[in-house]
C-alpha cells in the first residue's frame, strides 16, 4: 500500500515525495523498485557501556541506576559486566559512576540505506541487524536522516500497536490505517483506532482485499464515524504480481482507479492543510 | 515437554489461522498467544477468562510543574528526545517516546519528577474448547512487549508442568525484533509459516537466520502456495539450502476466511477438506 501510494502520489502530483520504510525488522519496499540504485548506506549503532575494572570500586551504583537490569556487579569476586542485549543506551550508568570507570562503545544495530528512484534519494530504508532488539531506536535514527526538503513523506510502519509503531507515527500529520474485511482485520483495526485516539492523530482507513470476508468492518466504520478513504478489491491475479515483487507492471484499471480516488481525497486534505497551518487534517 | 513456536517474519501469512487449526488436532497441549501486540488467536479459540493479571511495564515519569524550574537538565540528558516544552513553556514528557530509564527523575535538581509504573497491560489464563490458553492484551502504544511475551510463556510452561501436558503451542509475533526474540529464546521447535511472495521469502530469510543463531530446529510450511507457484518453488529450494524441512504446502482457499468469520478453525469448519488433512499431517510430524 505504501509503495503504491508513493507511486501514484508521484505520478499525479507535482511534488517531491519520499518513501521511508520504517518496518526495520522486515523492510520490503525496496523489493518493488527494480531499478533503484543504492546511493548511500549509513551504519547505525547504539552505545554500550564498558566497565573498566581497574577503575571500578564495585559500589554497584550503576546497577541501582540501570532500570533494564543490564549490569551485573558482584563485589566479592570483582565481577562487573554489561549485558548488551538488555541495554537501552540511556546513559544512566555513566551518570551513576563516580569512579569514571564507564565508557561507551558503539555496537551496530542496523543500517539506513538510501535509494534513487528518480535521482533524488526518494526511498530510505532501515534494516535491523539480525539479533538486535533495538528496532525503535533504529526507526528514530532513520527518521532523523530524512531530508527536510521533502513535500510529502510516506512512512511505511511496522505491524502491531507498540513502541515501534508509535515511533513511526509520532510526528506524522496524518495516519492511514490499512485493514482487511475479516475478523482478524477488524479486531486489529480497533486496537489501532484506540492507539490513534490515545496519541491524538487524525486518520483514515483503506480496506485492502475488499470482497474477501464479511461486512462487519464497514458497520464498525459507520458506527464510529471513521473515514473510509477507499477500498482495494481482492484480485488473485494482482496478488500474484505482488508475489513476484511486481506492482507496477500491469496494474488492473479497476485497482488504478481506486488508488487515484484515494490520492484525490488525500490531495484535497493536503491543500487545505497547506493553505492554513492552523487547520487540522 | 516441548514448546513449539509459530513464526513467519512477515505479518499476515496465516500464523494464527494455522495455530488455531493445530489446536483442533493437537492433544495434551497448552496454548499461548505470544503476539501480544495484536493478539488474534482468542477470536477463534474464544476463551473464558479464569484469571486476570496486571502486567506492570515500564516506568512513566511525570513532571510536577509547581516544583519544576525549567532548568532543562532533564532535556539535556534524555537520550530519547522524550521531553518537550508545551504551549505554556512547561516541560512535559511524551510517554510514547519515553523508555522509562528514570535518569531524568534521578537528575532533577528540584525533585520535580516522579515515576509510576504503567498498568495498561493485562494477561489472562483462560479455558477454551481445546485446552488452556494464556494470552494478553497490551495497552495501546505500550513498551516492553518482549517482557510481556516472556511472562505469558512462563505461565504457559507452569500450566503445562502442573497438568503434565506434553506440548506448548505458541502463536508468535511478526518481525524479528524484541518481541520475536522473546518468543523464541528457549523454545524447542519453530514452525515457520511462509507465503509465496518475494517479500515473504525475504522476511523468512531474516527470520531463519535469527532462529539458527539460537540453534533451534525449525520446520516450514508454505501457506497459499498456489498464489504464485514460481515463488513457492524458489522457497522450496531455499529451504533445502538451509536444511529446513518443508512439511506441507497449503493451497489458497476462501474456506479459511469463512471459517474465521464463524469463529471456527478450518478443521472444525470442514474436517474433510484437504487443508484439514494437511494440518493433521503437520501435527503428527511435529509431535515426534
Amino acid at each position: 500500500m505504501s509503495v503504491n501510494l508513493f507511486h501514484f502520489f508521484r505520478k499525479n502530483l507535482d511534488k517531491l515525495v519520499r518513501l521511508v520504510d520504517c518496518d526495520v525488522e522486515e523492510p520490503n519496499d525496496a523489493i518493488f523498485f527494480h531499478k533503484a540504485d543504492k546511493t548511500e548506506e549509513i551504519e547505525v549503532s547504539q552505545l554500550i557501556p564498558e566497565i573498566n575494572k581497574e577503575k571500578c570500586t564495585y559500589c554497584r551504583k550503576c546497577v541501582e541506576y540501570c532500570e533494564f537490569n543490564a549490569i551485573v556487579v558482584i563485589p566479592p569476586v570483582k565481577f562487573a559486566e554489561v549485558n548488551a542485549s538488555l541495554c537501552h543506551s540511556c546513559g544512566a550508568c555513566l551518570v551513576a559512576c563516580q569512579d569514571n570507570a564507564i565508557r561507551e562503545n558503539p555496537l551496530p544495530i542496523g543500517k539506513v540505506t538510501f535509494y534513487d528512484i528518480h535521482g533524488d534519494k526518494e526511498l530510505a530504508e532501515g534494516k535491523l541487524k539480525i539479533g538486535s532488539a533495538m528496532q525503535t531506536m533504529l526507526i528514530r535514527e532513520l527518521k532523523k536522516q530524512i531530508s527536510n526538503e521533502s513535500e510529502i513523506i510516506i512512512y511505511d510502519a511496522p505491524p502491531g500497536t507498540s513502541c515501534p509503531v508509535v515511533e513511526t507515527v509520532n510526528d506524522a500529520d496524518y495516519v492511514i490505517l490499512v485493514s482487511e474485511p475479516t475478523p482478524f482485520g477488524l479486531y486489529d483495526l480497533k486496537l489501532m483506532t484506540e492507539l490513534m485516539a490515545e496519541i491524538e492523530k487524525p486518520f483514515g482507513i483503506i480496506i485492502n482485499k475488499a470482497g474477501l470476508g464479511n461486512t462487519e468492518i464497514y458497520k464498525y466504520l459507520e458506527r464510529e464515524g471513521i473515514e473510509l478513504l477507499g477500498e482495494i478489491p481482492f484480485s488473485q491475479e494482482y496478488a500474484a504480481g505482488y508475489a513476484n515483487g511486481n506492482l507496477f507492471g500491469k496494474i488492473p484499471v479497476q485497482i488504478e482507479k481506486c488508488y487515484l480516488n484515494i490520492i484525490e481525497k488525500l490531495e484535497r486534505r493536503i491543500m487545505v492543510y497547506e493553505g492554513d497551518n492552523n487547520l487540522k487534517w | 515437554m516441548k514448546e513449539i513456536t509459530i513464526l513467519s517474519g512477515k505479518g499476515g501469512t496465516g500464523k494464527t489461522t494455522i495455530t488455531a487449526a493445530l489446536a483442533s488436532v493437537a492433544e495434551k497441549c497448552v496454548f499461548c498467544d505470544s503476539d501480544v501486540d495484536a493478539a488474534d488467536l482468542h477470536l477463534i479459540l474464544q476463551p473464558e477468562i479464569r484469571e486476570e493479571n496486571i502486567f506492570y511495564s515500564a516506568w512513566l515519569p511525570k513532571i510536577d510543574h509547581d516544583k519544576c524550574t525549567n532548568c532543562g537538565t532533564c532535556v539535556d540528558y534524555c537520550r530519547f528526545d522524550a521531553i518537550h516544552s508545551n504551549e505554556n513553556g512547561d516541560l512535559i514528557i511524551n510517554p510514547f517516546q519515553c523508555e522509562g530509564c528514570r535518569l531524568c527523575e534521578r537528575l532533577c535538581p528540584s525533585d520535580a519528577i516522579c515515576s509510576e509504573r504503567s498498568s495498561n497491560n493485562r494477561w489472562f489464563v483462560s479455558e477454551t474448547r481445546f485446552g488452556t490458553l494464556v494470552h494478553a492484551k497490551m495497552g495501546p502504544g505500550e513498551e516492553n512487549s518482549g517482557k510481556l511475551v516472556t511472562q505469558v510463556r512462563k505461565r504457559a510452561k507452569e500450566i503445562a508442568q502442573e497438568n503434565k501436558l506434553d506440548y506448548i503451542i505458541s502463536d508468535g509475533p511478526p518481525g524479528i525484533g524484541c518481541a520475536t526474540i522473546s518468543s523464541l529464546s528457549g523454545a524447542n521447535l519453530v514452525l515457520i509459516v511462509m507465503e509465496p511472495t518475494k517479500s515473504g521469502l525475504h522476511d523468512a530469510e531474516r527470520l531463519i537466520e535469527l532462529i539458527q543463531s539460537f540453534n533451534i530446529s525449525a520446520f516450514a510450511i508454505i501457506n497459499k502456495y498456489d498464489m504464485n507457484t514460481d515463488v513457492s518453488d524458489k522457497i522450496q529450494k531455499y529451504l533445502k539450502t538451509k536444511h529446513i524441512r518443508l512439511l506441507t504446502k497449503i493451497p489458497f482457499d476462501k474456506e479459511m476466511v469463512e471459517a474465521m468469520i464463524e469463529g471456527k478453525t478450518i478443521v472444525e469448519y470442514n474436517p474433510d477438506s484437504i487443508i484439514s488433512e494437511k494440518v493433521n499431517e503437520v501435527w503428527q510430524t511435529m509431535k515426534e
